[in-house]
């Protein structure tokens, strides 16, 4: 017994901080490098005298501390968001399909944003935009979550054909609605707007990360609590009951957190497709579908991910910037791609 | 201490699935409830684990209604095994096993877990199964790993309130040999106090290893009584429309009762 238990945990128990400590290595060399790189090209030790206030030159510490830092943080902390948004739906729905970007989530909290951005100076005064718009993302990001929980779900399981179905519909409305709202923008408001739907952290200041980071860290603080509870869900919402857990309670602080950590991300970096999708799935191959495992490492990966995406976003065709969006799509689609491949049995009955 | 149903009745949709059913499991016995399709098994087995409020009725654990027990009090009492599960991501045998410890979460005792692990895996005779991933496995062997983890979530320890365990037609999907298993495995159970109760679709089976048998029948109680008492071939031809009689203390199923001789 004790040899198959020793066999049986052994290597996940050690693998578990051997992958933690990875991720977070990735994480700081990703950081170093998005602080480094860019038309001024500085040494990583140029970097590391700066943020602990030894600079070189004063304009290190403008590039450095006000440019690069804020950026490398902001993108960090979307695709952190994301990457954990991701998991806990994913686990919410037994499936590793829903990702926000594809089932409209974000496309719901791109919509509110869009209109607070229009209907700011005829309905609200301007200086209640920076506060309305990560408001307005979180509602519209939430509502979209309840009426994809209302559509998808059938008796406690996921109908996975009409949780991808509900997405398109809910993407189509959306894009029928920014249509409708870029109709009624002035110019100003259009490149706000152009900006949303393609997903870029190209606006990032200290006072946007400063916006973002509650809306990110509030979720983690809940992560323990619905860890397990999602393990249990994996069983079905029945079972995860019987095994002594509140399910209502627990789906609704679910939706609350995605819609918490999207709704914020959005607002700040619009539409970056895909990191929901792409990081969980990485990590369940790494380290299994436990959330007490999985989320964490899709957080830390999810930061590196973007991190180094932004990088090759802005450097790639420099002095010119790419969308952001349209860089983790590139990469997101395929791995969708061949999810779908790998379900498509499931569907053929 | 006992878990007991009290006069239930459930309403879904306008048709009335069970009307005025009272049972109780006590500890110690293996109750079978039998019944034909659609008669109510499985929304009498579901109210009595609390997943359905009934419209009539009440339920009870330890005198005390289901509604004012918490979740977990209820979870570390009782354990029930679903007809079938699917899982959403794959995990191992022993990965799916383990869960069945999460009603006791906030005691962190990895040793005391793995311990309640290993046994169940060793009762449902899986543990050669243990590091397989529960989506490769057959329908029958999924059943066992279930039943496995149901049997890791019951409390043995606690002194003072025997566990109760329902199964919802637990040899569904089983081969001949490992339906006796898992009946001969739920007598043991109830041998070691546990309050078991469980649909069950083959009479033989009922008529062979339970304690007592309840007979539903479109909704209602048709028997309650030792398996003996209740399956005689009167009641069988009665309510199952077939023909059976015991022949050494076994019941053996003919077939089925003759349209002329068929009673609505």
């Amino acid at each position: 017994m004790s040899v198959l238990e020793a066999s049986a945990s052994t290597p996940l128990r050690l693998r578990f901080p051997l992958l933690l400590g990875a991720a977070l290595a990735l994480l700081v060399i990703a950081m170093i490098a998005g602080m480094s790189i860019g038309a001024v090209k500085l040494s990583p030790g140029e970097v590391l005298a700066t943020l602990f206030g030894q600079a070189a030159e004063s304009r290190h510490e403008a590039i450095v501390l006000y440019l690069r830092l804020p950026r490398v943080l902001l993108a960090g902390l979307v695709g952190a968001a994301l990457g954990v948004s991701g998991g806990v739906m994913q686990g919410l729905f037994r499936n590793p399909l829903a990702d926000p970007s594809l089932i409209g989530v974000s496309a719901g909290a791109t919509v509110a944003a869009a209109s607070v951005i229009v209907l700011t100076g005829w309905i609200f005064p301007p200086a209640w935009q920076p506060v309305l718009l990560p408001l307005g993302a979180f509602g519209g990001g939430l509502l979209v979550i309840a009426m994809i929980y209302r559509v998808a779900l059938v008796n406690g399981t996921t109908v996975v054909p009409m949780l991808l179905l509900a997405g398109i519909a809910f993407n189509a409305m959306a894009l029928a609605l920014t249509g409708f709202l870029i109709f009624l923008a002035n110019d100003a408001q259009l490149r706000d707007i152009s900006f949303w739907t393609f997903g870029s952290v190209g606006g990032a200041r200290w006072q946007t990360v400063m916006m973002l980071a509650p809306f990110v860290i509030l979720p983690f603080i809940a992560l323990p609590w619905f860890a397990r509870a999602l393990d249990a869900l994996n069983l079905g919402e029945r079972e995860a009951g019987h095994l002594g857990f509140r399910v209502e309670r627990v789906k609704r602080l679910a939706c609350l957190c995605t819609a918490l950590a999207v709704g914020g991300a959005v607002a700040v970096s619009g539409t970056v497709g895909f990191v929901g999708l792409l990081v969980p799935h990485v990590v369940r191959l790494l380290a299994g579908p436990q959330h007490g495992r999985l989320l964490p490492l899709a957080a830390i990966l999810g930061a590196a991910l973007l991190i180094g995406a932004d990088l090759v976003a802005r450097t790639i065709v420099a002095p010119a910037e790419l969308p952001l969006g349209l860089l983790t799509c590139l990469i997101g689609a395929p791995v969708f791609l061949s999810l779908l491949w790998r379900a498509r049995g499931e569907f053929a009955a | 201490m006992s878990l007991q149903a009290e006069a239930l009745g459930v309403e879904r949709r306008g048709r009335r699935l069970l009307d005025g059913v009272s049972v109780a499991v006590h500890p110690g016995e293996l109750l079978a409830i039998v019944g034909p399709n659609g008669a109510g098994k499985t929304t009498l087995l579901s109210a009595m684990a609390g997943d359905l409020a009934p419209n009539a009725g009440i339920v009870r654990l330890d005198g005390r209604p289901l509604a004012q027990w918490t979740p977990l009090a209820l979870a570390r009492r009782r354990a029930v095994m679903p007809q079938a599960s699917r899982l959403g991501f794959s995990l191992t045998v022993r990965a799916v096993v383990a869960l069945g410890r999460l009603p006791y979460r906030d005691r962190v005792d990895p040793a005391t877990d793995a311990q309640a692990v290993d046994r169940a895996l060793e009762a449902a005779d899986i543990l050669h199964l243990a590091q397989r991933a529960y989506g490769t496995l057959s329908g029958g062997e999924q059943q066992r790993v279930q039943l496995a983890r149901v049997i890791a979530q019951l409390d043995f320890d606690a002194s003072d309130a025997a566990p109760v365990l329902l199964l919802d037609e637990p040899t569904a999907s089983l081969d001949l040999a490992h339906a006796y298993g898992v009946l001969q495995l739920a007598r043991d159970l109830a041998g070691r106090g546990v309050a078991v109760a469980a649909v069950l679709h083959d009479l033989s089976l009922a008529y062979r290893y339970s304690d007592r048998v309840l007979v539903l029948n479109n909704g209602r109680a048709e028997a309650l009584d030792t398996p003996r008492e209740v399956l005689d071939a009167a009641l069988l031809r009665r309510v199952f429309g077939i023909e059976a009689q015991v022949h050494d203390d076994c019941l053996v199923i003919r077939g089925p009762v003759l349209p002329a001789r068929r009673v609505a």
